[in-house]
């Protein structure tokens, strides 16, 4: 049975009415990753039989009336870089090939508990560091919309999964765009939620106060079910906040009263891919339509978010992956003279170019002597960031803007220039900077057939008010409902 | 340090602060890319920063405790399970004192 394009809300609806079973839908999404994942190579591995018992497993509760959960018999695609006990979580590096987790992700007991079928694990740049998931150690996940172009990443195996018809919805990290991104790339719904409203606990770290989980979602409703069912307190993360998770999924059709949007001006200069600025402006005409009100807004510190971005994440990084030193799990050097010398082989071996790219750059930021003029410096320029959103969201409600500069651009094009591989998460980073929920949903597409992303971001905790902004735009538009074209399951 | 001063010997102290080690083809890669990042990141001294506090985390919240309560942890096998080597009880690492 071919479910691909089916929304999540549509899948519930069907299986609660006893026309679909769990074990019908699993079934129908492993044929579609049969049928299209040896082109698209999002997925790292399958959980074929697992998956299968779980959903027999629901099933035969729902037909007996014993209580389901709320996602009961919806496959979830999960980035792997998030720990399920028992399946293999690689972060696509050869450091972690072999590595299986002793306990479940905070977010991945929740799934469990609401009776979601854990479908696959899912390709992503080497420990999210990437921007096209050609960082994989593994493989080269490739855009649904066209074989040659990038998905984008660091979660771009979870977007192409979605995009795909592979998965309904999936669950990726965000630490500088990593959930935006390629879900502007691949034409599908994705959140980087408030920093604390997601539990990081079994998350495998890249820069702790920058990293949060989120979902992606064939449309807007979707994301606000599976962003509903993984948010909240856990006592495993102390940034975890102690705030009621809102029902997002239920409230995501009631239009905003009195919106206003925000431009900043900005966003709006050299580098922008114009059909990416007129998607962009067509939407704001929408939202006009809609009676939203539209006024320009500065960040003046935005030109600084990528730089301060690099340090602060790739300090972070190097103190994180300071624990990849081949004595507790991972890989260890096969040979070497003592134990310095393993740290270093099993460290030169076991990580890619990128990661020590940044390894390198967050141990030069924190060294004797450079500490003051980087590190702190940037976790200065940071607050300024922070204060500009403050500061623009007294006048507005969200703050409208592309999700990236271009469309998905080729696989290979910026692989060698990592600046320009950095500039790529421009209108996305600042967020995680400043601790902000975004959302980025589909806009329209390219002249060549590539989607566009729209980015909503709003105050912290705001994370429902973008859902209802940004259903308001899907609902008068189609893009969401077009798929590409790719052989069926 | 301005970024094209940026020598090989640096490179080598950062890597070995970092327990990497890199191959020679490795160490002039980095030299280059480090030293084009580093001029990047250049511009924020352009930001009068003097009476702004540094902003660590974006939720900032202090001293969260927890009860000390003893609960359910990993059995030593679980944590033994992915070592790469182990005697069963302990994970084993090369000698590093001399007798």
């Amino acid at each position: 049975m071919s479910l691909s394009g089916a929304t999540a809300g549509e899948l519930l609806l069907r299986l609660e009415r006893g026309d679909l079973t769990a074990v019908e839908i699993t079934a129908g999404y492993l044929d579609a990753i049969a049928a299209r994942d040896g082109r698209v190579q999002a997925f790292l591995s399958v959980n074929r039989d697992e998956a299968l018992r779980q959903a027999t497993e629901i099933d035969s509760r729902r037909q007996r009336g014993a209580p389901v959960g709320k996602l009961a018999g919806l496959p979830v695609a999960v980035k792997d870089v998030i720990c399920a006990k028992g399946q293999k979580t690689t972060c696509a590096s050869k450091m972690l090939q072999n590595f299986v987790p002793p306990y479940d992700a905070h977010v991945i007991t929740r799934l469990r508990d609401e009776d979601a079928v854990l479908i696959g694990r899912t390709n992503m740049d080497e420990f999210a560091m990437g921007s096209s998931t050609e960082n994989s150690a593994f493989q080269v996940t490739k855009n649904p919309w066209n074989l040659s172009h990038a998905p984008g990443g660091s979660s771009g195996g979870s977007a192409a999964a979605v995009a795909a018809g592979m998965s309904p919805f999936s669950l990726g990290s965000d630490t500088g765009g990593s959930i935006r991104q390629p879900a502007g790339f691949c034409g599908v719904v994705g959140i980087k939620p408030t920093y604390g409203r997601v539990s990081r606990y079994g998350l495998v770290a890249f820069a702790s106060s920058l990293d949060q989980i989120g979902p992606f979602a064939n449309d807007v409703h979707g994301a606000a079910l599976l962003l509903e069912a993984i948010a909240g307190r856990d006592p495993r993360d102390s940034t975890s906040v102690d705030m009621p998770v809102p029902k997002y999924a239920a409230t995501v059709d009631e239009p905003l009263a009195g919106l206003k949007i925000g431009v900043a001006k900005e966003h709006f200069v050299a580098g922008l891919n114009v059909e990416v600025e007129a998607a962009v402006m067509a939407a704001l005409d929408v939202y006009r339509k809609l009676g939203a009100e539209v006024k320009e807004v500065s960040l003046p510190h935005s030109k600084y978010s990528v730089a301060v971005y690099y340090i602060v994440c790739a300090s972070e990084a190097s103190s994180n992956l300071a624990r990849y030193d081949g004595v507790h799990y991972g890989h260890r050097a096969e040979s070497f003279k003592d134990m310095i010398d393993m740290f270093c082989r099993t460290r030169g071996e076991g990580f890619g170019a990128e990661v020590k790219r940044r390894i390198m750059l967050g141990t030069y930021a924190l060294s004797a002597g450079y500490y003051d003029a980087y590190y702190l410096k940037a976790l200065k320029v940071r607050r300024l960031i922070r204060q500009d959103y403050d500061e623009a969201f007294k006048s507005v409600d969200v703050i409208v803007s592309p999700s990236s500069p271009t469309p998905a651009f080729k696989i290979g094009e910026l692989v060698d220039d990592p600046l320009s591989m950095y500039l790529q998460d421009i209108y996305t980073i600042s967020a995680n900077l400043a601790g902000l929920p975004g959302i980025v949903l589909p806009a329209g597409f390219s002249s060549s057939g590539l989607p566009i992303g729209l980015q909503l971001q709003g105050p912290a905790f705001a994370e429902e008010r973008l859902l209802r902004a940004a259903r308001m735009y899907e609902r008068e538009t189609d893009w969401h409902r077009r798929h590409p074209e790719l052989p069926r399951g | 340090m301005p970024a094209d001063e940026l020598t090989r010997d640096d490179v080598l102290k950062v890597a070995q602060l970092a327990r990497l080690s890199l191959t020679d083809a490795e160490v002039g890669a980095y030299q280059a890319k480090l030293a084009q990042m580093l001029d990047y990141i250049q511009i924020l001294h352009e930001v009068n920063t003097d009476d702004v506090e540094p902003m660590a985390h974006a939720v900032e919240v202090q001293n969260v405790f927890r009860r000390d309560e003893t609960l359910p942890s990993l059995t030593p096998v679980e944590a033994l399970a992915n070592a790469p080597k182990t005697d069963g009880r302990y994970f084993l690492v090369p000698q590093i004192l001399d007798h």
